[in-house]
């Protein structure tokens, strides 16, 4: 079940919201210079809907997106904005569009809009992910070895608590060099690798989407990649 | 008969044609080639396009276009989700290297693409993305090697974002300023090419210096999603495999090692990891990898193993059958990357190369089907882990795992 669906929020319209509001959200994300890449009309044929992972296991339709988008119908975008989005793989099998569209970047694109205004929904769906930012903000890994906590993977079995138990000494026992001994990153990195990283961050305005994720986890990353920066100077 | 059926073509007619192999003809292209586009942008002296280094070998994509695969002089574009969680992947890809006398580098100046947190969350943007893939192609250009890489994620996203910097300018000059702070040129290389590639085109070589046999077992694929369905055209095709219909890569390579490949009708379905499902959602993942790939597969050919050529498949598809297997679903097929296969063929150390006990689904009677006795080789990679808790030794090195540990 999605972590952004609840019966409650079935079927909502949300007919409180605005009309220029929604307009003003939709239209960021037709401003996006990959929009006319990602979107050429839609001809209802549901061959992104019988590939899609998806469409299988939750109320999600890549076709009712593409759809929506192409109409312009700003109600049912919102609802897709505050709704569908996160249920999306991000798998691209639906790129087999005959029409030539991208329907999971068009759920990236509205993702982003998501995220950068802060929408409680998208606040939602990244929660428990924070760690997960912290980690590729900073190490530019997404996943390390220490990750690997029975408590967070309990699904994955005995082999979990095993490997947290042996990890010290199953990383040496890797005998690639960038990988042996690292437990905090997936491999060695340079310093001055991950600060020109943070210089990437910094420039982009990444870290402000950041901010409006996680205000803290923000603080946090800013302090940390300053005083490397700073440090450097 | 109707008019309108005498125009038709009969079915039988239909049928025939589409068993004939696909080979299409690159003049009648969809898209236009990428390539030519960059080697443009450089003659305009806007960025650098680095050249597929020599030896390499061309091989046919889907629109019949030639790539270049690069054999020697390599740079590891590692995956942080191979080498964090399953670290045998990559070591399997440097073993093969090693075997063969390949030139490389295994860069500490290179991050991941960042490309699985941004399908997963979307907090980063296009221009951030693009800087990140270009200051590891910097990187990778400043050493004078070439960029393979490891993860499919990455080459799925490095291959959009490639197109997204061509078509728009105004992304170029964003990410040229901050290139230019950080003291790098702009450089792009000629083909991205994904690791699987180079043991797709190695293939033959491996299966030269093949020392387990493996005629005897039946093996799924999984292609990876991010492999052939993004930017679909870069991918390898070969008529003589799937009748072109399918992307070569992982399949060849097994046939040519003699094991039997076996077909199931979900081979085009994703393994359900989903980038953020598999973190923080993963009953979606779980129960797309058992219900929509494994269960299928053992239903249909009870394959003894699945390979596949990508992190999150690996991923997905290994450590989703515990949990099923406590709700009594037909699970239980070991999941390799083909890197791992190749290795294995050749007698790489199932431990110390293949790191197999990174894997959470039994590989036990892969092994013991195969002839190999992993219980030995388990009692060896023992006695090294009792040796670094010792203190005797620092770690595994090179010299303890290059040598081939299983004979003919
Ligand atoms: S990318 Fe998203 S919308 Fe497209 S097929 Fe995958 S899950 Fe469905
Ligand atoms: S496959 Fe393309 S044209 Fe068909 S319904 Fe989906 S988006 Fe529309």
């Amino acid at each position: 079940m999605s972590a952004t669906w609840s019966p409650a929020k079935a079927g909502r319209t949300y007919a409180e919201v605005p009309e220029e509001e929604k307009r003003r959200l939709f239209e960021e994300v037709v401003a996006d210079p990959r929009y006319e890449d990602f979107l050429y009309g839609c001809y209802e044929c549901g061959i992104c809907v019988s590939v899609c992972p998806s469409a299988r296991f939750y109320d999600f339709s890549p076709r009712v997106i593409a759809q929506a988008l192409s109409r312009e119908d700003v109600d049912r975008f919102y609802e897709i904005l505050m709704e569908d989005i996160w249920n999306c793989a991000q798998c691209f099998s639906c790129v087999r569009c005959p029409r030539g569209n991208n329907p999971g970047g068009l759920v990236t694109l509205i993702r982003e809009v998501a995220v950068r205004h802060g929408l409680e929904q998208a606040q939602e769906a990244l929660q428990g992910y924070s760690r997960v930012i912290y980690k590729i903000m900073l190490k530019g890994n997404q996943v390390s070895p220490d990750m690997l906590q029975p408590d967070f993977f309990p699904d994955w079995g005995p082999w979990v608590r095993e490997f947290s138990q042996h990890m010290h000494t199953w990383r040496k026992a890797i005998p690639v060099d960038t990988l042996r001994s690292v437990t905090d990153a997936a491999w060695r990195t340079d310093d001055r690798t991950l600060r020109e990283l943070y210089t990437i961050w910094f420039e982009t305005g990444n870290m402000e989407i950041i901010r409006e994720v996680d205000e803290g986890l923000y603080e946090l990353l800013v302090e940390i990649m300053e005083e490397e920066l700073e440090a450097r100077a | 008969m109707s008019e309108l059926s005498e125009r038709l073509a009969p079915v039988s007619e239909i049928r025939e044609k589409k068993a004939l192999p696909v080979r299409p003809d690159p003049e009648t292209a969809p898209r236009p080639d990428l390539r030519e586009e960059l080697f443009e942008l450089e003659a305009r002296g806007e960025l650098i396009v680095q050249r597929v280094p020599e030896p390499y070998v061309e091989v046919t994509t889907k629109f019949g276009r030639v790539k270049k695969v690069p054999v020697d002089h390599l740079w590891h574009h590692k995956s942080c989700g191979q080498c964090g969680h399953i670290p045998g992947y990559t070591t399997s890809i440097l073993w093969l290297n090693r075997q063969f006398g390949i030139d490389y580098h295994d860069p500490t100046d290179q991050t991941s693409c960042t490309g699985w947190n941004y399908y997963a969350s979307a907090t980063s943007n296009a221009a951030a993305q693009i800087l990140v893939m270009c200051r590891n192609f910097a990187a990778a250009y400043e050493t004078g090697y070439y960029p393979l890489i490891h993860c499919g994620t990455s080459y799925g996203h490095y291959k959009e974002l490639r197109e997204q910097l061509v078509h728009h300018a105004d992304l170029r000059d964003q990410v040229r300023r901050v290139l230019d702070k950080l003291g790098k040129p702009l450089v792009v290389p000629e083909e991205i090419v994904h690791y699987s590639e180079w043991v797709h085109v190695m293939r033959h070589r491996v299966a030269e210096r093949q020392v387990v046999d493996m005629s005897n077992v039946t093996a799924c694929v999984h292609p990876a999603c991010h492999y052939y369905k993004i930017v679909a055209e870069d991918a390898i095709y070969d008529p003589d495999i799937y009748g072109g219909q399918r992307t070569a890569t992982v399949t060849a390579l097994l046939q040519a090692l003699g094991i039997n490949v076996a077909d199931y009708s979900t081979w085009f379905d994703c393994c359900g990891f989903g980038f953020r499902h598999i973190l923080v959602q993963r009953d979606f993942t779980r129960s797309f990898a058992v219900l929509r790939k494994i269960e299928v597969m053992r239903d249909e050919v009870n394959p003894d193993m699945t390979v596949t050529h990508d992190t999150g498949c690996v991923t997905t598809l290994d450590k989703s059958q515990f949990a099923a297997k406590a709700h009594k679903r037909r699970v239980g097929v070991p999941v390799l990357a083909d890197s791992q296969v190749a290795a294995l063929a050749m007698g790489a150390h199932p431990f110390r190369v293949l790191q197999l006990h990174w894997h959470s689904t039994d590989w036990r009677p892969l092994l013991e089907k195969l002839g190999i006795d992993w219980e030995r080789h388990w009692q060896e990679f023992e006695e090294d882990l009792a040796a670094i808790e010792r203190g005797e030794k620092p770690g595994l090195t090179w010299e303890d795992a290059e040598r081939p540990a299983i004979a003919r």
